[in-house]
């Protein structure tokens, strides 16, 4: 099996908010994260698939494709917008780093499944070089 | 808020400066320039380390988070940083008879952690000694 990743970066603004909480208590969990005026972040996006490489061509998938879906299904989606106000990924979720990489993973999983010839094995989101999150699909 | 997401997984990097020299006892001073080299130097040397650490549980329905990165930052610096920046290795009490190769030193900073987390499992730690080469440990 052969794991290959492909990274695109993409910049958006969020804020953490649970509306069924006291304004006090989203301060006290989320700290500055909770200012509503919001804050951006450039973040980079490793999407991993999973394969074996075509015997005719050496590729697991074309990285030209893969970059493209990344582009058309998630970039497109979140790149330079405000993830609360304009995703409606997070309209029931807070835009976390992790609940973020779960909505890339929703979003990317169907096209790799149509191409057939890899599965998505790993979505990991680095909001900034010190923090990530990953999805693996895990129930 | 909706509950139904699954397991995922939170990483976090720490930078920890410490010097250490690779020396062991129970080899002799020929054996251990052999197979340490410049690290065997006796007056030591030092690294920025990265320490990677890697929590894995199930998305907390009301918070969009595995484990709240604030909890995490006052663990991992208390039990971590606090303890390994700007020290020399050598001298802690868990380098006292073992070799703090980063190999080791991930170990232990994989013990460290997985009895203090504030929410999660411990996945996994790594540690980059420099920009070419890192150790990771895993629960067995």
């Amino acid at each position: 099996m052969i794991f290959l990743t492909r990274r695109a970066t993409f910049s958006a603004s969020h804020y953490y908010w649970n509306p069924s909480w006291s304004e006090q208590k989203n301060e006290q969990v989320f700290g500055r994260c909770a200012n509503r005026n919001g804050h951006g972040h450039n973040y980079t996006l490793e999407v991993t698939v999973a394969g074996q490489p075509d015997p005719l061509t050496g590729f697991v998938v074309d990285l030209k494709w893969l970059r493209d879906v990344i582009e058309h299904q998630v970039l497109a989606a979140w790149d330079h917008r405000h993830l609360n106000l304009e995703a409606p990924d997070f309209a029931s979720v807070i835009p976390t780093t992790e609940n973020i990489a779960i909505a890339a993973w929703k979003r990317l999983e169907p096209a790799v499944l149509a191409a057939g010839s890899a599965r998505l094995s790993r979505v990991r989101v680095y909001e900034t070089p010190e923090i990530f999150a990953e999805f693996r699909g895990e129930a | 808020m909706n509950a139904k997401s699954g397991k995922a997984y939170f990483g976090r990097r720490y930078t920890v400066s410490a010097s250490h020299r690779l020396h062991s006892a129970a080899l002799s001073p020929e054996e251990n320039r052999s197979v340490y080299g410049k690290c065997n130097n006796p007056h030591g040397h030092g690294h920025n380390y990265v320490v990677q650490v890697l929590i894995g549980g199930a998305v907390d329905a009301e918070t969009g988070m595995v484990v709240n990165m604030a909890a995490l930052d006052e663990m991992v610096r208390a039990r971590i940083v606090g303890r390994f920046d700007h020290a020399n290795l050598n001298l802690d009490p868990l380098f006292v008879n073992r070799v703090p190769t980063t190999e080791n030193l991930c170990r232990a900073v994989f013990g460290l952690l997985k009895e203090a987390l504030p929410t999660g499992e411990l996945e996994q730690v790594r540690v980059e000694e420099t920009e070419n080469n890192f150790f990771e440990c895993e629960s067995e």
